[in-house]
């Protein structure tokens, strides 16, 4: 579809190139390209974007910084490849290293059977590829911890509005704390209570982690607890009539009722839990992206601008594939098919 | 009174708002008994809703009660089931399931697998909707999930059906069509029911008793009118029918007089 579009592009541009010289251009444009629905979704997309890479090449090129010139579209690019193909050495790098090793430990098991072999794991500093997994592993995490805390917090509150009262003033105040407020009491407490020879996880993201968790848990809350007390009263009639217990209610009215909306809850919460990550990892020095920033700011090398750009745009990106698949998800789980879900 | 199936006696219900209490009915009697088929008619805002409310225990009274076969009502339950007027069947479930909800509920105990789907098929084919059991409600037309609503009712083999405008948001055709229907099961199964309806002729055509309401606040029974018209009645037949158009000008004039009586007031 791509392909057949830009074929279409090329085509249309040899034709105004032609129609220019007979000076009909406008009569030309809005019947080949404007008004066909298909070319204007990708036509109209396409053009902004080149007109935002040559607004940010002629503004970069006159902005003269401590680190040099600020990269253009150009320099972020080839950064860009750098960072992949750095990431390929690397992981030659640990394949050669862990040969070496077979072969060292194999040398000496012939001349001494039983002699102790020593295997050590490949210490290289994780590279970019590396810290992109880290944190979708990290927000994950925290996401998934979070929607087990409040949904069923969302959904108490929901039922009983003696329970929403109580939380409300409470979910009032969390809501709208930074996570750089909670960071600094997350590392302190984290460091005090997870104490163990053996960590199964590193401390730098059980505080990540735990900030996210932190930052993401109120949406859900409040989504579900709208969700679930919003339930139309003729569908509550009709459990109260089929006189349902407690937890049939739940199954068959409460939870199918607002799964719509603990689902766009759902959604809120993973966009901000994104969003807090990269600044917890900055401080916690959790390995992910937030930690490529910070470490590139702290170089300071003549490429440190153009990668931090990278990871900018890397950043975006993941956090809009995140959106999309939970897009899905709850266009999947939406009982109410004619409602739009954007 | 005491021997009657269904005995309303001396209701009244007072709801509170912001400038004291609002006195919705007053000294409500009625007497229902099995099999007959009701109609409670009155002016918007009349009460009527709230009637049949108490009697399925969705409402409780200010004083006097419901008795229903020697046991008083307090709380909702299967053995009124309720026709809601816009249907409120559970959008995510399809019409057999919506059905089947209400009789796993009911009969878990008393019935096999087999006999539970046996007499949901049977309760969907009374409505004439098995040809639609595995659609959801949004994928079928407002009168036909209105079947599915009575089919579901009718599945609780309750001992009253109480129906809430249940063709009020209907077209006329549709409307006309579910009439027969309720007529036909009606007579099939010998329920008693008590409806609400705006409707005049849909009145006179279902009922064996119309139950005029007067207006509110403090509204009550006005009038009761038999309708000693032979069963089965059939629409056509009934055009030309001296007795039938009696009836039909009898509740349509105590409507307009107590419409009269209200914009005096």
């Amino acid at each position: 579809m791509i392909l057949q579009n830009i074929k279409k592009l090329f085509l249309c541009k040899q034709f105004l190139l032609q129609s220019y010289e007979s000076k009909s251009v406008l009569n030309i444009i809005p019947k080949n390209l404007i008004y066909s629905k298909q070319s204007k979704s990708l036509f109209i997309p396409i053009i902004a974007f080149f007109i935002f890479l040559s607004i940010w090449h002629i503004s970069a090129a006159s902005i003269v910084t401590s680190l040099g010139q600020v990269p253009g579209p150009a320099q972020v690019w080839s950064q860009s490849i750098n960072l992949v193909n750095e990431h390929i050495q690397d992981r030659e790098k640990a394949e050669k290293f862990y040969l070496r090793q077979e072969a060292r430990n194999a040398k000496k098991l012939e001349k001494n059977p039983d002699a102790k072999v020593k295997i050590r794991e490949y210490t290289g500093n994780p590279t970019f590829i590396d810290q992109i997994g880290t944190s979708l592993f990290t927000v994950l995490s925290g996401f998934f911890v979070a929607s087990i805390i409040a949904i069923p917090i969302g959904i108490f509150a929901g039922l009983s509005s003696s329970v929403h009262k109580a939380l409300n003033p409470l979910i009032q105040i969390f809501k709208p704390v930074s996570p750089l407020a909670w960071l600094p009491i997350v590392t302190i407490i984290v460091s005090a209570v997870y104490t163990s020879d053996n960590p199964m996880f590193a401390k730098s993201f059980i505080t990540s982690a735990i900030t996210v968790t932190l930052c993401c848990i109120w949406p859900t809350i409040i989504n579900t607890t709208l969700g679930v007390s919003s339930i139309d009263q003729d569908l509550r009639n009709v459990s109260r009539v089929l006189r349902l217990n407690w937890l049939t209610n739940l199954t068959k009215i409460v939870l199918p009722s607002s799964v719509p909306m603990i689902f766009a809850g759902l959604r809120m919460s993973l966009g901000i839990g994104w969003m807090v990550l990269i600044a917890a990892e900055m401080l916690a020095q959790n390995p992910g992206l937030g930690k490529f920033v910070w470490d590139e700011f702290q170089n300071g090398s003549s490429n440190s601008l153009a990668r931090i750009m990278v990871a900018v745009f890397v950043i975006g990106i993941i956090g809009f594939m995140l959106d999309q698949i939970m897009l899905l998800l709850q266009r999947k789980v939406s009982w109410d098919k004619t409602a739009e879900v954007r | 009174m005491s021997n009657e199936y269904l005995n309303i006696s001396e209701v009244t219900i007072d709801f509170p708002t912001d400038n004291g209490y609002y006195r919705a009915l007053e000294k409500v009697n009625l007497g229902i008994n099995k099999g007959e088929f009701i109609s409670l008619i009155g002016h918007s805002g009349c009460g009527k809703s709230t009637v049949l409310n108490i009697v399925a225990g969705m409402h409780q009274a200010t004083s006097g009660g419901v008795i229903l076969e020697e046991k008083e009502v307090n709380e909702p339950g299967p053995d009124r089931a309720v026709v809601f007027q816009n249907h409120s069947l559970l959008p995510w479930l399809t019409s057999y399931q919506n059905v089947e909800l209400a009789v796993k509920t009911v009969f878990q105990s008393t019935m096999s697998k087999a006999e539970i789907k046996d007499w949901i098929h049977h309760n969907l084919e009374l409505v004439h909707m098995m040809h639609a059991k595995d659609k959801l409600p949004s994928e079928i037309s407002g009168g036909m999930k209105q079947r599915v609503g009575i089919a579901r009712a009718l599945s609780m083999k309750p001992k009253i059906l109480l129906m809430d405008e249940p063709f009020g948001a209907l077209d006329a055709l549709t409307r006309a069509h579910l009439q027969d229907s309720v007529m036909e099961i009606h007579a099939e199964l010998g329920n008693t029911v008590i409806m609400i309806t705006h409707d005049v002729d849909e009145a006179v055509l279902l009922s064996d008793r119309i139950v005029m309401m007067s207006n509110g606040p403090a509204a009550t029974v006005g009038n009761i009118l038999n309708i000693d018209l032979e069963r089965p009645r059939i629409r056509l037949e009934l055009v030309n029918n001296q007795k039938f158009n009696h009836y039909r000008a009898e509740v349509l004039k105590f409507l307009h007089e107590s419409h009269i009586v209200k914009d005096v007031a």
